[in-house]
């Protein structure tokens, strides 16, 4: 069957067209009853699926008009020089507010999300966004601060990032804290600067390679390349730190070694204490990235082992994931690297807060302000929230999720590492590839579910790997309709593969070409209107 | 407070599920030594009302809970955000979605990205832009790591007035020993393109448009003196000017970054603010960051996709053109929302209206003597020169119920007696009326 026919045609209905069985379920069927036996066309029709706003453009409209000017007018043309001034106003849309609102609204529809469903990618800690954090960050007093204004004129400001600070080298067990990075590969890059100067104040200029684990974020290499280090990966032996490799590659030039805990196999590394001890005996720096700490809080504290860490508030923190940003990567240090954090900080005596000037042994600025000072309002409301109980509740119930889910997948999909997980595990896709199934399928088919599908291929170790990350606020019956639609699909993948390497069948696109969006580069409406 | 629905039955059948007798039994990697057995020093748990009574008398601790006009600006703007838009971005499709991993399901937010996409290199005059970048100093960061790959050299030269802080961060990022600052000539407040100096280890040379001070230096003369030395030219422009100046794509640029947060997203001292990031088309393949581009789906509809990944630091680990992994998706949404409802001719006359009522406050300031700090133009904010330092006349007219403006002491020390000024176009003549009367106390 050639792949045209696989796809069903919007005139003649899906169920002719589509191979095995059972028709497509409508989105959403995760949530309430089994899959209807009816096929379920796409909600719309072919071709555009909503206009872009240059084509909702009609010249005339207009959306939020301006008080007139009510001071005495300057004549532009002679207060700047005619270089200057702009001949043409920008071809922006012209369109009323009505137009304007259901534009975004039905472009919002297109978009799952995790109030409306489970959204298990894992490394992403995609926990639920409480709701009044949001309303908090957004009273007139804090949205409206302004980071120049005088330090009289912010102090609410300027306190709730000192007590954030403050709390979150409580729960990490480190001795302070910088806001400053925007979010988690500003941290770990803020991370490597802060051992470089520390290394610079003790003379040791001469470590200059940093310690990857094959299975790290690739964000980790990329931060230690952005200092000018070099990255050595050092192999992993069943899914864990392997000693012997880690002391034939410390040296002293090795200035960090950077380590996942639980690494991205969703496994804690037993041997971490023992690892430390090699790594501190070599004189080097070991940096904790923190992506999956909803594992450990409340359980381990990093800063009894680590000497620095990142943390990142929007998956830890449960601050919305804002469709790719902004987040906020905090970073917590051991006294030894205090000296050298991003400034200016924070500083209080007595009731007063105010901003102190930069060390001269600060690694610099690292954000134009103080960091994503709205992400953090809401990682305080969270903590203050949670209380230590809490707090601690969220390690617990995402661990039991995970192995609970974990227990439910494993056979129909092959479990590459058996023993206990923490907050997340990895399952791989490589035994459905004999009947002509990969992962991506696997992925692509769960969206016609109402179901986000889990983080793919990653780690890059695990062959066709399904990373999936349930976290704590996803329910037991949740849990379990997620698993059920997990395993429909493994039988699907065996019984009828069609149904899932044409997945997916329901969403508002089907499949998209990603090969062509490279080759014709259409990254404006300008482009996308030439053809 | 808690967000996990699970009943102490619920949780024995899972603890029985999987083998284990009590939740410890799971922890099998975990070493004891490790484990914390104290309950967390953190202050006890806070009901709704409580938290919301306790940050409430935080944030009324600030001035902007009163909202005493403000007159600040250098980088972030108090603009107008029309109340249609918070209704349409804080939707749960927008705010709890994250990064379109998954295409068929995030048409909403790719679509999105690529009208922010389409929009930035309108107003910038530039080819193409990516998905947005942390924030003004990060683009400015990324642009000079982008001149560094493609001209193979090291040096960033500053032309004069650039934001202090995005320069810090060049030196942060870049290495301090890399960034040469050109100084702006002090009675111009603008840089002399002649005294640039480059020479062949020069990448590129930034500037900003309008400068710090919110003067106007010649972006093409800097242009030209970059690009006949092998530079790339970037410049760091304010999106709501660009309504009215020359595009910097039209002057010689080939990146033009910026700060995004003066279209339609709140100051919020500061973060989560917007980067945007805009070039010319040779150049995409060493952007940093998300790209949004159009593609088709296996009907024939047209669909977007995250694109030219290879670049990327998930694919590419250390070969990667950045460590960048998220955009500022909701910021960047928020931006593109406020060009929507403003449009066209909207955002000319939010352009127009803060030109006009900063030249009014400018003229109200002279006619008690206190003069601009430089002699050329300026288009929505102002430099003046007081008679004392800024800082005490800040405090002074703080008392008065003004945010006066923003310290020169931000940019230099010798520039403490400068105050900088942007009346946006919510400050009413009133308001403007009252600065100017708080601003001759101030002065005494």
């Amino acid at each position: 069957m050639t792949p045209e026919t696989e796809i069903p045609s919007v005139q003649s209905g899906a169920a002719q067209a589509r191979p095995g069985k059972d028709a497509p379920p409508p989105p959403g069927a995760l949530a309430g009853l089994p899959p209807p036996a009816a096929p379920v066309l796409p909600p719309v029709p072919a071709g555009i699926v909503e206009p872009l706003l240059s084509e909702l453009s009609v010249p005339g409209h207009r959306g939020v008009r301006l008080p007139a000017c009510d001071v005495p007018e300057t004549d532009m043309r002679q207060a700047l020089p005619a270089w200057a001034i702009r001949q043409e106003p920008a071809a922006l849309p012209e369109m009323s507010e009505p137009e304007v609102i259901r534009h975004f609204t039905r472009l919002s529809t297109l978009n799952h999300h995790l109030d409306k469903g489970i959204y298990p990618l894992g490394s992403c800690t995609m926990k639920h966004n409480p709701k009044i954090n949001d309303e908090l960050a957004f009273l007139p007093g804090m949205a409206g601060a302004h980071p120049l204004a005088p330090v009289e004129s912010i102090q609410g400001a300027l306190e709730i990032v000192h007590r954030l600070e403050g709390m979150l080298a409580k729960i990490t067990g480190f001795d302070a804290v910088t806001l400053m990075p925007a979010a988690g590969a500003q941290g770990e890059f803020t991370g490597m600067l802060l051992a470089r100067a520390y290394y610079a104040s003790i003379g040791e200029t001469n470590r200059t390679k940093v310690l990857v684990p094959d299975s790290a974020h690739g964000t980790n290499p990329a931060s230690v390349h952005a200092v000018g280090w070099s990255v050595v990966e050092i192999k992993s032996k069943e899914g864990h730190l392997d000693l012997a490799v880690l002391k034939a590659a410390l040296g002293p030039d090795v200035a960090a070694v950077m380590v996942t805990q639980p690494s991205t196999l969703g496994m804690f590394e037993p041997q971490i204490q023992e690892a430390a001890d090699l790594i501190h005996a070599a004189g080097a720096q070991l940096y904790l990235d923190g992506a999956n700490f909803n594992a450990l809080v409340g359980l381990v504290q990093p800063g009894k082992v680590f000497d620095l860490m990142h943390l990142n508030l929007h998956k830890t923190f449960s601050t919305p994931h804002g469709g790719g940003g902004p987040g906020a990567g905090p970073v917590a240090v051991k006294a030894h690297l205090e000296p050298f954090l991003p400034g200016p900080r924070v500083r209080r005596s007595g009731d007063v807060f105010d901003l102190e000037p930069t060390r001269k042994e600060s690694v610099g600025r690292v954000h134009s302000f103080l960091g994503n000072f709205g992400v953090l309002v809401r990682a305080y409301c969270y903590i203050r929230s949670l209380g230590p109980d809490g707090l601690a509740e969220i390690s617990r119930e995402a661990i039991l999720n995970a192995n609970y889910l974990m227990r439910k997948l494993a056979g129909p999909y092959d479990l590459p590492f058996d023993r206990p997980c923490m907050h997340e595990f990895v399952l791989s896709g490589r035994n459905l590839r004999k009947h002509g199934v990969r992962t991506t399928d696997v992925a692509k088919r769960l969206l016609d579910f109402g179901v986000h599908a889990p983080t793919v291929y990653f780690p890059l170790i695990v062959e066709e790997a399904i990373m999936i990350e349930p976290t704590e606020t996803e329910t037991l019956r949740t849990l379990d309709l997620f698993a059920d639609v997990m395993l429909r699909i493994a039988r699907e993948a065996r019984e009828e593969p069609g149904t899932v390497t044409g997945a997916p069948w329901t969403t508002p696109v089907s499949r998209l070409d990603e090969g062509r969006a490279a080759r014709e580069l259409k990254l404006t409406w300008k482009a996308s209107a030439k053809t | 407070m808690s967000y996990v629905g699970r009943s102490e039955g619920e949780r024995a059948t899972m603890l029985a599920a999987v083998g284990a007798a009590r939740f410890e039994d799971l922890l099998v990697d975990v070493p004891d030594v490790l484990r914390v057995h104290e309950p967390l020093d953190v202050p006890p748990a806070a009901s709704e009302l409580e938290l919301r009574a306790e940050v409430g008398a935080l944030a009324a601790k600030n001035d902007a809970a009163r909202e005493v006009p403000s007159f600040l600006g250098g980088g972030l703007y108090d603009q107008y955000i029309p109340s249609a838009l918070p209704r349409v971005a804080l939707r749960s499709e927008f705010m709890t979605a994250y990064t379109p991993y998954q295409p068929e399901v995030a048409q909403g937010t790719l679509q999105v990205i690529f009208e922010f996409q389409s929009m930035i290199a309108e107003l910038t005059g530039m080819d193409v832009a990516n998905a947005s970048l942390y924030d003004g100093a990060s683009a400015v960061v990324e642009a000079g790591y982008l001149a560094r790959n493609q001209t193979g050299r090291k040096g960033v030269v500053v032309a004069g007035a650039l934001h202090p802080h995005y320069e810090q961060a060049l030196g942060t990022f870049l290495g301090k020993e890399h960034v040469r600052h050109v100084a702006h000539a002090p009675t111009s407040g603008v840089v002399d393109p002649g005294s640039l100096k480059l020479d062949k280890d020069t990448a590129c040379v930034v500037a900003q448009y309008p400068n710090f001070f919110g003067g106007l230096d010649d972006l093409q003369a800097l242009a030209d003196a970059a690009h006949a030395a092998g530079a790339l030219f970037v410049v760091a422009a304010d999106p709501i000017a660009l309504a009215i100046l020359m595009p910097p794509g039209m002057l010689g640029a080939d990146v033009c970054v910026g700060e995004a947060q003066p279209l339609g997203a709140p100051v919020s001292l500061g973060g989560p603010v917007c980067g945007f990031f805009a070039g010319k088309k040779e150049f995409v393949r060493r952007f940093p960051g998300r790209i949004v581009g159009e593609t088709v789906d296996g009907h024939g509809r047209r669909g977007f996709v995250l694109t030219l990944q290879t670049r990327e630091q998930h694919i590419r680990r250390e070969k990667a053109t950045s460590n960048i992994c998220t955009n500022q998706g909701l910021i960047a949404l928020m931006n593109t929302i406020y060009l929507a409802l403003l449009g066209k001719q909207g955002l000319v006359d939010v352009a127009t209206l803060c030109f006009q009522k900063t030249h009014h406050a400018a003229a109200l300031a002279l006619a008690q003597g206190i003069r601009p700090a430089f002699d050329g133009p300026f288009v929505r904010e102002v430099a003046l020169r007081l008679p004392v330092p800024a800082a005490q006349a800040i405090r002074k007219a703080r008392v008065h119920g003004v945010l006066l403006g923003v310290d020169g002491a931000v940019f230099a020390e010798e520039t403490k007696d400068v105050l900088l000024v942007a009346a946006t176009e919510k400050r009413t003549l009133q308001d403007i009326e009252s600065w100017a009367k708080a601003l001759a106390e101030a002065v005494k």
